[in-house]
C-alpha cells in the first residue's frame, strides 16, 4: 500500500462520524427546549391552538406530525441536489401530501375508529408549517441521517408544548384529563371555564407557558 | 352591489381570519415586529388570496364538482373528482406563492431579505387554504368569491399591521425579561381577539 492511499483512507475515517455523535444528539435534544418549534421558531401555531382542547387529539396529532416531518425530511434530503430551487415549494408540498396520505391510509387500515375520529386533524398536517419550515431550513442543506434526527426532534418538541397546553385546557375547560372527569371523581363540583376552550384563552395560556419555559432555560429576546 | 359590500365588510371585520378563526398565525406572529415589513407581507398575502380564491372557485365549479365535466361530452357527466380538492387547491396556491416570491425578489430585494423563510411559507399559511375551503362551503358566485378572497386578505393585513403597531410601542414598556418577544405577543393577541369578539354580534 503506497503512502498516498493510506492518507486518503485516514481522511475517509476522519470524515465518517458515529451515528449518535454529540452533534447528532443535539439535533434531537435542541428542539425539545432551546430551539423548540413552537416557542422559539414560531412554527405550527395554528394547529397548536386548534387541536389542544383535549389531550387525545393532541397526542395523535403529535404522532402523525413526527412521522410526517421525519419521513419527508429524509425524502427531501435525498433529493436535495436534484430539486431546482425555483419550483422547490411545489415539490416539497407534493412529498408532504404523499406522506400525509400514507399516514392517513395506515390509520384507516389498522385503527379505523381513531382514524374516523381524527380524519380532519390528519389532513391538517399538510398545512402545518413545521413540516415545510424544517424542509426549507434543514433538509434542503443536510444529509438524510441528520435530517431524520432533526425531524424526530422537532416532532417531539412540538408534542411537548401541545400536550402541556392540552393538559391545562382540558383540565380547566372541561374539568377532565384524557376524558376522565377528574374533579367529579374527587368530589369537587367544577364549572368548566369557557374562556379556556376559546382560541383567545389558548393564546394567553401559551404566552404563560413561554414565560415559564424561558424563566427556566434562560432564553431571552431583546424585544 | 349591496350584497358585495356586505361580504367585503363581513370578511374583513366580523369573520377576521386571525381573530375569529385563528388561521395564518405563524407568519402573523413572526413578521409583526415592524409595521413596514408587516405591511409588505400583508400586501403579498392579499395578492395571493385575492388571486387563488377565484382560480380555485373556477376549478371547483368547472372541474371538481360531480357532473361539472359534462361540457366535454355526455360520457364525462358521471365523473366526481371531489377527492382531488386538497391537492389541487394546494398546488394552485404553491404555484402562486412561487410566482410572488420571484416578483418580490426582483422588485424589492430588501423586503425579500427581511421576510426570509416566511415568504415561501405563505403556501402553508392556513388562511390561504382556509379561505379557499370556506369559499367552497358557501353559495358564492365568481364576483362574490373574489370579494371574499380580497376581504379575507385585507382582514389578515389589518390584523398584522395592528399587532405590529402595538409591538413597536411595547419597546417603551417594562416587560419581564422572560416574557419579552413571543410571550407577551401571545398575550396581546389573546386580548385583541377578545376585543374582536364584539364584532360577532353584528348582523349585516
Amino acid at each position: 500500500m503506497s503512502e498516498a492511499t493510506q492518507v486518503v483512507e485516514q481522511v475517509k475515517e476522519k470524515k465518517s462520524e458515529p451515528l449518535l455523535s454529540k452533534k447528532n444528539r443535539a439535533l434531537v435534544s435542541n428542539p425539545l427546549d432551546l430551539d423548540n418549534p413552537i416557542t422559539v421558531q414560531v412554527l405550527g401555531i395554528c394547529s397548536a391552538l386548534a387541536v389542544t382542547t383535549q389531550l387525545k387529539p393532541a397526542f395523535v396529532m403529535t404522532l402523525g406530525l413526527t412521522v410526517v416531518t421525519a419521513s419527508s425530511n429524509v425524502a427531501i434530503s435525498l433529493m436535495r441536489n436534484t430539486i431546482p430551487s425555483r419550483i422547490r415549494i411545489i415539490v416539497q408540498l407534493a412529498v408532504v401530501s404523499l406522506w400525509v396520505i400514507m399516514v392517513d391510509q395506515l390509520l384507516k387500515a389498522y385503527v379505523y375508529d381513531v382514524s374516523k375520529q381524527l380524519s380532519v386533524f390528519v389532513g391538517l398536517i399538510i398545512t402545518n408549517c413545521i413540516v415545510m419550515g424544517r424542509l426549507e431550513a434543514f433538509a434542503m442543506g443536510n444529509k438524510p441521517w441528520p435530517s431524520l434526527l432533526d425531524g424526530i426532534g422537532n416532532g417531539i418538541g412540538y408534542g411537548l408544548i401541545l400536550m402541556t397546553l392540552a393538559l391545562f385546557r382540558e383540565l380547566f375547560g372541561a374539568g377532565s384529563i384524557w376524558g376522565y372527569k377528574i374533579f367529579a371523581a374527587v368530589g369537587i363540583p367544577y364549572q368548566g371555564n369557557g374562556l379556556m376552550l376559546l382560541p383567545a384563552g389558548a393564546c394567553i395560556l401559551l404566552g404563560i407557558i413561554i414565560w415559564v419555559q424561558r424563566a427556566i432555560n434562560g432564553y431571552r429576546e431583546s424585544h | 352591489m349591496e350584497n358585495i359590500i356586505n361580504i367585503g365588510i363581513r370578511s374583513i371585520f366580523i369573520e377576521n381570519m386571525i381573530f375569529a378563526y385563528f388561521l395564518g398565525m405563524c407568519s402573523f406572529l413572526a413578521i409583526s415586529r415592524k409595521v413596514k415589513t408587516a405591511f409588505g407581507l400583508g400586501i403579498a398575502v392579499v395578492f395571493v388570496i385575492g388571486i387563488t380564491v377565484p382560480i380555485n372557485f373556477l376549478i371547483q365549479n368547472y372541474v371538481l364538482v360531480p357532473g361539472s365535466l359534462a361540457f366535454l361530452g355526455p360520457e364525462f357527466a358521471g365523473i366526481d373528482l371531489g377527492f382531488l380538492q386538497f391537492i389541487v387547491f394546494i398546488s394552485v396556491i404553491a404555484a402562486f406563492v412561487q410566482l410572488t416570491e420571484m416578483a418580490v425578489e426582483k422588485f424589492s430585494p430588501a423586503l425579500y431579505g427581511t421576510l426570509g423563510i416566511f415568504l415561501p411559507l405563505i403556501a402553508v399559511n392556513c388562511s390561504v387554504l382556509g379561505a379557499a375551503l370556506f369559499m367552497v362551503g358557501r353559495p358564492y358566485n365568481l364576483v362574490e368569491a373574489t370579494t371574499f378572497g380580497i376581504g379575507s386578505g385585507i382582514g389578515w393585513m389589518l390584523a398584522i399591521v395592528a399587532l405590529a403597531g402595538v409591538r413597536e410601542k411595547m419597546k417603551y414598556s417594562n416587560v419581564p425579561a422572560p416574557l419579552r418577544g413571543l410571550g407577551i405577543t401571545f398575550i396581546l393577541v389573546g386580548l385583541m381577539s377578545l376585543g374582536f369578539l364584539s364584532f360577532l354580534g353584528f348582523s349585516l
